[in-house]
């Protein structure tokens, strides 16, 4: 990370989902959040978790894993929600856990390769590739959609 | 100068000054020679005026600049007060309201002003116009014609020319010494009407009645007898001192005449001066001392409201954990110090919820001109009364509940208060009365709008409603008045037999309902047929703070809103009936169904070994059904929240809300429960 207050890197915010690693930009993310009790919203999409009680805001909360289709796992001590903000809408977003801020060189960003695997290519903007890590880049509006 | 930090304020402030205007214009047409209100609506002007010049709006400025003008000539009696005037004056403030408007939705606040500029030119220019009218009101030695026809008039005139009538000026002068003048006027009239038809007469014929005259008065009759003949008729009335008949030939000078200042409103004018300057005086006194009281204020965008909200519950539920430690620790200065801090942050709570209460006055300020307008185009002669606009209300009722009152004052008007004509008919004063109420009850505000006016047609209604499919003829049957009233809140229901533009679309009163249902409210119509309406509108204080009852199913916990329950019970599981795939209790005498909550909203399962039943029996109007639940926790108030901007249309769920252990439980909405 030799550049790293270089106007062309992207400051990410860096976490785990069963193998791989994701990231979201960092002004999307408004806070990281251990586990804490998520009250079950009836008759919405599998997704949904629920809803919990961040600081007095009811905020909906999305499992990833099911998200993404992966397959579901209890949630253990490393498990985090990591509060994301696109517009107006505040959700909590249900990772294996949290790793990492970083800086991405902007060069260090592909397009996402055509076949990349078979799970939730949709919702991925890019890849990058740091020294021996790969980052998968998520976008929010497909994640909320 | 960087002016956007400024517009905020700038946008405020503007609609505050607009709004006093408004105000003061209002009291000005009543009181029209009252020059402190004009004083008043001048300083408003003048200060937007060089508002929006600082800020470069030079078309807002440019406007004010003209009205100012006008403003300033009325001031200084240059020019007197006119309904045209008032018109004018209006309808300029309408064009600035729509200029800040626009700037505050990002606009530049340009708009074609030309034809309101010109009309507040000649007004000023025109001040010697007046000057004529003001003479009318003494008897002109000379026989010349004082008469101004309005349009109605002139064509009357110009199709019974074509009919072969003749249309005569006869001026009467009654004899210095006669007593009783109405009396002669009356047996004046009697003979000229069967001669022909009186279509005027100067002074008006109520004036005449009262003997509010000199000894002089002129009436304009159509007629196909001739002048001498007319003459000798009306001089055989005894104490007629002298009578000249002139035919009426060139209507368009008289045309020109009314071009400039249209005199015929002006007595209208003096009879409303008259008759309510003594209560407009009574509340200037009111307003001056209003005056001398300044409030220290200062803005706050609700949102941080909210967040002042959301933090302090979160110190409540803080406040709570300490509690429990502290009682259990059992340490005498920690104890105190918890007793302490929960009875200032209990101060706290009342104080954040009042800093959200806002006078509806900020809803009513806005109808005074609205009703103006409307009787203008309506034709009809309504006075609006607010009583208590003091009361507050939580700032998002306020928001919501302005148009459907706009909708009712709307349909009170139109359908509601008859004309003039039919009223007087009716023996009831030709102005109509509207009263716009409003007052605390217990928990609750009331808004009652009341007319004076025709009522509510019950057979008219359930004609109707029957025609519209809204009801069967079994229904109406068993439909109280009330309900038969509430039938005009139905959608697809209109009684007007005219379409108005106003209302009658049959769109507007479901609306209305909807709106007020969707607050936590109700509405309650009463009315007695021929002399009037009243609509009640019941609402929550405050939208924030509910009272529910809290029931467990299985290991989820649930908030049913006590505004929707009608009690509780226990049932045992043998007295369930079956209905047709439908699964009802027998409460008290009423086929109640059941609805498992448990299926409903499909909560994980576990076994159940229970014999009862426990069951929240709700309602939503006359409907009942029974929630079928675990068990009951208890009564509590609760804040209202919402699940956030991602989750929308959640099935039964209205909204969420923090329990104490900080744990978020979902408030069940019955009224999507019951169909």
């Amino acid at each position: 990370m030799s550049e790293t207050s270089a106007p062309s890197a992207v400051k990410v915010i860096a976490f785990q989902l069963v193998d791989k690693e994701y990231a979201l930009p960092v002004h999307q993310v408004y806070s990281i959040e251990k586990l804490m009790h998520i009250t079950r919203v009836p008759g919405t999409v599998p997704f949904v978790k629920g809803v919990i009680n961040l600081r007095g805001v009811v905020t909906p909360i999305i499992d990833l894993r099911s998200r993404f289709g992966l397959v579901d796992e209890k949630y253990d001590d490393t498990t985090r929600i990591i509060i994301a903000a696109l517009d107006d809408m505040e959700v909590g977003l249900i990772v294996d856990g949290a790793n990492d801020v970083l800086d991405i060189p902007l060069d260090a960003i592909e397009p996402q390769p055509e076949v990349v695997g078979s799970m939730g290519d949709e919702y991925i903007t890019g890849v990058a590739k740091l020294e021996k890590r790969l980052l998968i880049m998520l976008s929010l509006e497909k994640i909320f959609k | 100068m960087d002016t956007n930090q400024y517009l905020e304020i700038f946008i405020d402030e503007s609609k505050e000054h607009l709004q006093a205007m408004n105000e003061h214009l209002l009291e000005l047409e009543k009181d029209p020679v009252n020059i402190a209100i004009v004083n008043e609506v001048f300083r408003s002007a003048h200060t937007l005026k060089g508002m929006s010049a600082t800020m470069g709006y030079e078309d807002l400025a440019d406007l004010t600049h003209k009205m100012e003008n006008v403003l300033d000539a009325i001031r200084n009696h240059k020019i007197a007060v006119t309904l045209e005037i008032m018109d004018v004056v209006f309808s300029s403030v309408d064009d600035l309201e729509a200029m800040v408007n626009d700037i505050s939705s990002g606009g530049d606040g340009k708009r074609d002003v030309t034809e309101i500029v010109t009309k507040l030119l000649e007004i000023e220019q025109g001040e010697t116009v007046l000057s004529p009218e003001v003479k009318g009101e003494e008897p002109p030695l000379s026989l010349k014609s004082d008469f101004q026809y309005d349009e109605f008039e002139r064509t009357v005139i110009e199709q019974s020319k074509e009919q072969g009538f003749t249309c005569y000026e006869v001026a009467v002068f009654l004899r210095a010494d006669c007593v009783l003048k109405a009396a002669r006027v009356f047996m004046v009239f009697e003979v000229l009407e069967k001669c022909g038809e009186v279509i005027k007469s100067v002074p008006p014929t109520e004036k005449l009645e009262e003997e509010k005259f000199d000894e002089y008065f002129t009436v304009t009759l159509i007629t196909k007898e001739p002048a001498e003949d007319i003459e000798e008729k009306v001089k055989k009335v005894s104490e007629v001192d002298q009578v000249t008949v002139m035919e009426v030939t060139n209507l368009s000078m008289n045309g020109s005449h009314q071009e400039k200042a249209a005199p015929a409103q002006e007595p209208k004018q003096i009879d409303v001066k008259k008759e309510i300057n003594p209560e407009v005086k009574k509340r200037d006194d009111v307003k001056e001392s209003k005056h001398a009281v300044t409030n220290k204020t200062i803005r706050v965008n609700i949102e941080r409201l909210d967040i002042l909200m959301n933090l302090f519950e979160e110190l409540v539920i803080d406040r709570g954990r300490l509690e429990s430690i502290s009682s259990e620790l059992n340490h005498s200065e920690l104890n105190e110090t918890v007793e302490h801090m929960s009875r200032i942050s209990g101060d706290l709570q009342t104080i954040i919820l009042n800093m959200r209460m806002v006078p509806v006055e900020t809803v009513f300020n806005r109808f005074p001109k609205m009703v103006r307008q409307l009787t203008r185009d309506l034709n009809k002669q309504v006075n609006l009364e607010i009583i208590g606009a003091e009361t507050e209300l939580d700032r998002t009722v306020i928001d919501e509940i302005g148009d459907p009152l706009i909708h009712l004052i709307r349909n009170a008007m139109d359908h509601g208060i008859e004309m003039p004509a039919d009223r007087i008919a009716k023996g009831k004063p030709a102005e109509g009365t509207v009263k716009l109420k409003a007052y605390h009850s217990g928990n609750h505000v009331f808004i009652e709008i009341e007319d004076d006016g025709a009522g509510i047609h019950k057979d008219k209604v359930l004609r109707k409603a029957l025609d519209k499919g809204i009801v069967t003829e079994e229904q109406v049957l068993t439909l109280s008045d009330r309900q038969i009233y509430e039938l005009i809140l139905a959608s697809g229901f209109s009684t007007a037999d005219v379409v108005s533009d106003l209302s009658g679309r049959g769109v507007g009163l479901d609306v209305v309902k909807t709106t007020i249902e969707s607050l936590g409210g109700s509405i309650t119509i009463d009315s007695v047929e021929g002399s009037g309406s009243i609509f009640s509108i019941q609402l929550p204080l405050t939208l924030s703070i509910i009272s529910v009852m809290l029931v467990e199913v299985e290991k989820e916990k649930y908030a049913i809103p006590l505004s929707s329950i009608i009690e509780t019970a226990i049932v045992k599981k043998d007295e369930v009936l079956n209905a047709h795939n439908q699964q009802v209790i027998d409460f008290r005498g009423k086929v109640v169904p059941l609805l498992f909550l448990e299926n409903i909203f499909s909560v994980p399962h576990q076994d159940d070994e229970d014999r009862f039943y426990s069951i929240v029996i709700v309602r939503k109007g006359e409907k009942m059904a029974g929630l079928v639940v675990d068990s009951f926790i208890g009564q509590k108030e609760v804040v209202l929240k919402s699940l956030g901007n991602y989750l929308t249309n959640v099935f039964a769920i209205s909204g969420a809300t923090i329990l104490g252990d900080g744990q978020v439980a979902l408030i069940v909405d019955c009224n999507a429960l019951i169909k």
